[in-house]
């Protein structure tokens, strides 16, 4: 409804920068002009926020960025998965989210006969999956039928809340890459707030503390900088350590 | 013929308040590391914890609803809550009340965001002084909202009574006791729905009214402090660029 009045103000909305500023559930964010986007709902024409959150504008929607919350897969999201039960012909993959994700012997990289699931992947297995489809009841199924999806072999797994994995991803994968480089460390981190690390074990550490970092202060100023401060200090000191 | 006055000549209660005022609040949204949300509530001489998990999945199977999220509450006193230890576990009057928080949150909350799923409530009464359920309810909704579950908006509750043939506003454990109404209410400020209203005692139609009135207004009083508490959890004095997060990605190893 109001389409007319929506499309006349469109491009001065446009044109507003993103807002930051906290909002809980059920304060006002928009009166009529801009579209409910994530996080919102709409009453009597008014958006109002469902979630607490941090409100954001972008390109006439109003959005919330929850600041926590379940992880809800939608399709092509990469995640990191545990093997949770094993049926003859599919896999119970457990994604960090109320629902459980069916893995079937068609969506794996491998051929196998029916009732020899458990030769591939065994109960404790992680892998390395992608959400194919999500139904309107919340049905979800994975798969690995694509590059780079495998099952994970060594290495260690830390879970973060999912809100944050864009913040340890960082602008364009800065921030993973810095720590990447710094602890030379393979990083795999999923869209479900599963962080997958594999390397030397004391860089691990290193890099699950300033994973840990970035969690903390999602919201703060300068994190990249102090992030990159600390790393510095620890792989310097690191490598002294070992020298002596 | 009253055993007790509560209040006095001067228009004041036994504990130094007006009619019209509440205790004093504190509330603090985030208090509990293992729970996905959580919030403590100061109320007066109330004191109560409440936890939050969920959505998650929701066991057993057969009370999953395939349409929307299943909202379970439990409300709970601790054996040294109140003066003569009360005995563990559920009652008669704690089953009551765990069933009206859960239908009042349920309302509020966009149940069918999670079909299949429960989400589960946890209140805790550490201490007892009249009023725990309205307690127990603000601090639910705001432990709900700390555990990011999306919600209509949040839940303050308040109790109004009538004392000395005065209708009066949060009541304490004398007054409630040797009052002669209580009525707790919860509503929706933003549009005045009313979620929980139960009432013990007498009052005349004029008095309800008044006390209802009264309830209102302390209850957007009661919503602000909820609005602060989550508002504290997050404060950073300033919010780097959230631009980012508007672009998830995920980044593959090499």
């Amino acid at each position: 409804m109001k389409e007319g009045e929506r499309d006349f103000n469109k491009d001065k909305e446009s044109l507003v920068k993103p807002v930051r500023e906290i909002v809980v559930p059920g304060d006002l964010l928009d009166s009529g002009k801009l579209k409910p986007g994530d996080g919102t709902y709409l009453s009597n024409g008014k958006i109002y926020a469902s979630q607490l959150g941090i409100k954001s504008i972008k390109s006439n929607f109003v959005n919330v960025i929850p600041l926590g919350g379940p992880y809800i897969p939608s399709p092509g999201d990469s995640v990191i998965g545990k093997i949770v039960d094993i049926g003859p012909s599919n896999w119970l993959v457990d994604i960090n989210s109320p629902y459980p994700a069916p893995l079937h012997v068609t969506e794996v990289p491998w051929k196998v006969e029916f009732g020899d699931t458990a030769r591939y992947l065994n109960i404790g297995d992680t892998i390395l999956a992608k959400v194919l489809l999500v139904d309107e009841t919340k049905r979800v199924q994975v798969t690995m039928k694509e590059q780079g999806l495998r099952k994970l072999q060594g290495g260690q797994i830390i879970d973060i809340s999912h809100s944050k994995v864009p913040r340890v991803i960082g602008k364009g994968g800065s921030m993973i890459q810095m720590i990447k480089s710094y602890t030379n460390c393979r990083i795999f981190v999923g869209q479900n707030g599963r962080i997958w690390l594999d390397g030397d074990i004391e860089n691990i550490v290193y890099a699950i503390r300033a994973i840990r970092m970035i969690e903390e202060g999602a919201q703060t100023l300068r994190l990249t900088e102090r992030v990159k401060e600390y790393l510095e200090s620890m792989t310097r000191s690191g490598l002294n350590g070992k020298q002596q | 013929m009253e055993a007790m006055r509560l209040i006095d000549e001067n228009g004041l209660r036994i504990d130094g308040r007006k009619v019209d005022e509440l205790r004093p609040i504190r509330i603090e949204a985030g208090v509990l590391k293992r729970a996905d949300g959580s919030a403590y509530v100061e109320w007066g001489k109330n004191k109560v914890i409440a936890a939050v998990y969920g959505p998650r999945e929701c066991h057993p199977r057969h009370l999953q609803d395939p349409s929307k999220a299943l909202v379970q509450c439990r409300y709970n006193m601790i054996a040294f809550s109140v003066m003569e230890r009360k005995r563990p576990g559920p009652d008669r009057r704690s089953v009551e009340i765990s069933k009206i928080i859960a239908e009042a949150l349920e309302y509020v909350i966009f149940t069918e965001y999670f079909p299949r799923t429960s989400i589960d409530v946890y209140i805790e009464i550490l201490q007892a002084n009249a009023g725990t359920r309205c307690a127990g309810l603000t601090a639910a909704s705001v432990a709900l909202a700390d555990a990011g579950v999306p919600m209509k908006d949040l839940v303050p509750a308040v109790a109004v009574g009538k004392v000395d043939n005065q209708v009066v506003l949060d009541l304490t454990k004398e007054e409630d006791n040797h009052g002669q109404a209580d009525l707790p209410m919860a509503i929706i400020p933003r549009t005045g729905e009313v979620l929980l209203m139960q009432m013990d005692g007498h009052m005349t139609v004029e008095e309800f009214n008044k006390a209802i009135d009264l309830g209102y207004k302390a209850c957007e009083k009661i919503y602000q402090l909820q609005k602060d508490a989550l508002r504290r959890r997050y404060a950073v004095e300033e919010i780097e660029t959230f631009e980012e997060a508007q672009h998830p990605q995920t980044a593959m190893e090499e």
